[in-house]
């Protein structure tokens, strides 16, 4: 499972952070960065819901 | 099997259903909604769509996408007309009735509208409907547009049509904007963003009545101070009200306007056994504010509750394990123009308000509200990494002193 972020969409509202803060990292820079490109499979709900939370529909999930 | 019945396919009920399935559920589930159409994920409805940058299709609910998975039995069209607690049959707006295994009522709010005639050109924002309607009239470059309410609704669609070059003028009968969540200080800033940007915005004057010309087409509107103002098209954004007026004499208790209105809901969100509500339509006391009756209608928490009043059906039929109390911090969004304001918490009128980081003049900052030792809520503009932060310390705790180390240099 590979996340994906489309950066043009991405205004780093910082929700995903707050679902998944082990994944997803908003930095003082105002940027989100990702702490693992490839979570493991147990965190599949947590990136689904990652994905359904995101206001500008700037992530998805790849495999 | 009798079916577990969700009534209403907006976010909350939407959210049951995929926590039932995820939950294990596969028994049968019915999802009754009154809306001929599936509804939409309503937040892109005063930015993205209005703004014409999205389609309405692309605001379509992250569920409604996979329905066939969900496997659910969809009635689009019909409402329920009633509820017995007790047998546990709805009455349908078609004259049939369905006897259910278990019920979520997740039937939201509606937009509160002027009362009377009003002229065309007047529209409200709550559907994918309404907001194809406004943006139709949007292309077509009226002079100016008029906004009655300074609520999210409200100033969104004030910052979507700024954005789109047209006139706006933005008409509030309270003193300051968002006055219902935020103290007046913040208010304030709300006030400001909106001039800066161009609104023409009126504070503490109501609507009187709409002018019309003589096709019914609406002109203006004038106001109680006296003045009129010219606009070809007027939003009314002054607030929802919960639908749970099919539910009188049901049983099931339903609270006044003054004590927040709602569904009355125990804190597992349960109306009666097997009888869950999830949404902006119910009340319950929640425990990350030491119990403090709350209804929410914020989307975060439509999604939470439902996603809990699946965990909790699933148990009330024997499908599952309890999933204790329903607790939330109460969260919101709203983009206008370049601020991103973020809320986590619930502040009130008397609470102290402390900026902890940056300054309300830069247009970036975050401000806590303090009552007594407890930090109730947490303001964030344009500071979405500390306002997330500050959110998931209020789901730990809301001592004072604890917050207050996050801002700690």
């Amino acid at each position: 499972m590979k996340i994906n972020v489309n950066y043009d969409l991405c205004e780093a509202n910082a929700i995903c952070m707050a679902v998944a803060p082990e994944v997803f990292e908003v930095r003082d820079d105002d940027n989100l960065y990702l702490l693992m490109d490839e979570p493991p499979e147990e965190l599949r709900p947590k990136m689904e819901e990652a994905v359904r939370r995101c206001p500008k529909q700037a992530l998805e999930i790849e495999g | 099997m009798k079916p577990v019945v969700v009534v209403g396919a907006s976010l909350a009920g939407m959210s049951a259903v995929q926590s039932m399935r995820s939950g294990g559920y596969g028994g049968p589930v019915v999802v009754l909604d009154a809306s001929p159409e599936m509804p939409s994920d309503r937040p892109p409805l005063s930015k993205q769509v209005l703004a014409g940058e999205w389609d309405l299709d692309r605001a379509a609910l992250p569920m409604a996408r996979n329905l066939a998975e969900l496997d659910v039995d969809l009635r689009l069209g019909l409402s329920a007309v009633g509820l017995d607690p007790d047998s546990l049959e709805l009455s349908l707006s078609d004259g049939s009735m369905i006897s259910a295994g278990g019920i979520v009522v997740a039937t939201g709010s509606v937009a509160r509208r002027i009362p009377g005639e009003v002229p065309s050109g007047v529209f409200v924002l709550r559907t994918g409907a309404d907001a194809l309607a406004l943006r139709d009239e949007l292309d077509r470059g009226p002079d100016r547009v008029l906004v009655i309410g300074a609520g999210f609704i409200g100033a969104e669609v004030a910052a979507t049509c700024r954005g789109r070059g047209l006139e706006v003028t933005m008409v509030e009968a309270a003193e300051v904007p968002l006055q219902r969540v935020l103290p007046t200080d913040m208010g304030s800033f709300v006030a400001d963003l909106h001039r800066n940007n161009g609104v023409d915005v009126r504070l503490g004057v109501g609507l009187d009545s709409f002018l019309a010309d003589e096709n019914g087409a609406v002109r203006g509107v004038a106001l109680t101070d006296g003045s009129e103002i010219a606009a070809q098209v007027v939003v009314v954004g002054i607030g929802a009200v919960p639908d749970v007026s099919w539910l009188e004499g049901s049983g099931l208790e339903l609270l006044p306007p003054q004590e927040g209105g709602g569904i009355r809901c125990d804190e597992s969100l349960r109306a009666a056994p097997k009888v869950l509500a999830a949404g902006d339509c119910a009340s319950w006391p929640n425990g990350s504010f030491n119990g403090e009756r709350m209804r929410v209608e914020q989307w975060e928490s439509a999604l939470e509750q439902g996603t809990h009043a699946g965990k909790q059906m699933l148990c009330e039929i024997g499908a599952g394990q309890d999933p204790g109390p329903f607790c939330t911090v109460p969260w919101f969004w709203s983009d206008q123009y370049d601020a991103k304001i973020q809320m986590a918490g619930r502040a009130g009128p008397g609470d102290e308000v402390h900026v902890v980081d940056g300054s309300v003049s830069e247009g970036r900052f975050v401000a806590l509200f303090k009552r007594g030792g407890e930090c109730r809520a947490a303001l964030g503009v344009n500071r979405p990494r500390l306002a997330i932060r500050a959110r998931m310390k209020l789901a730990e705790t809301l001592a004072w002193d604890s917050m207050l180390e996050l801002f700690e240099p």
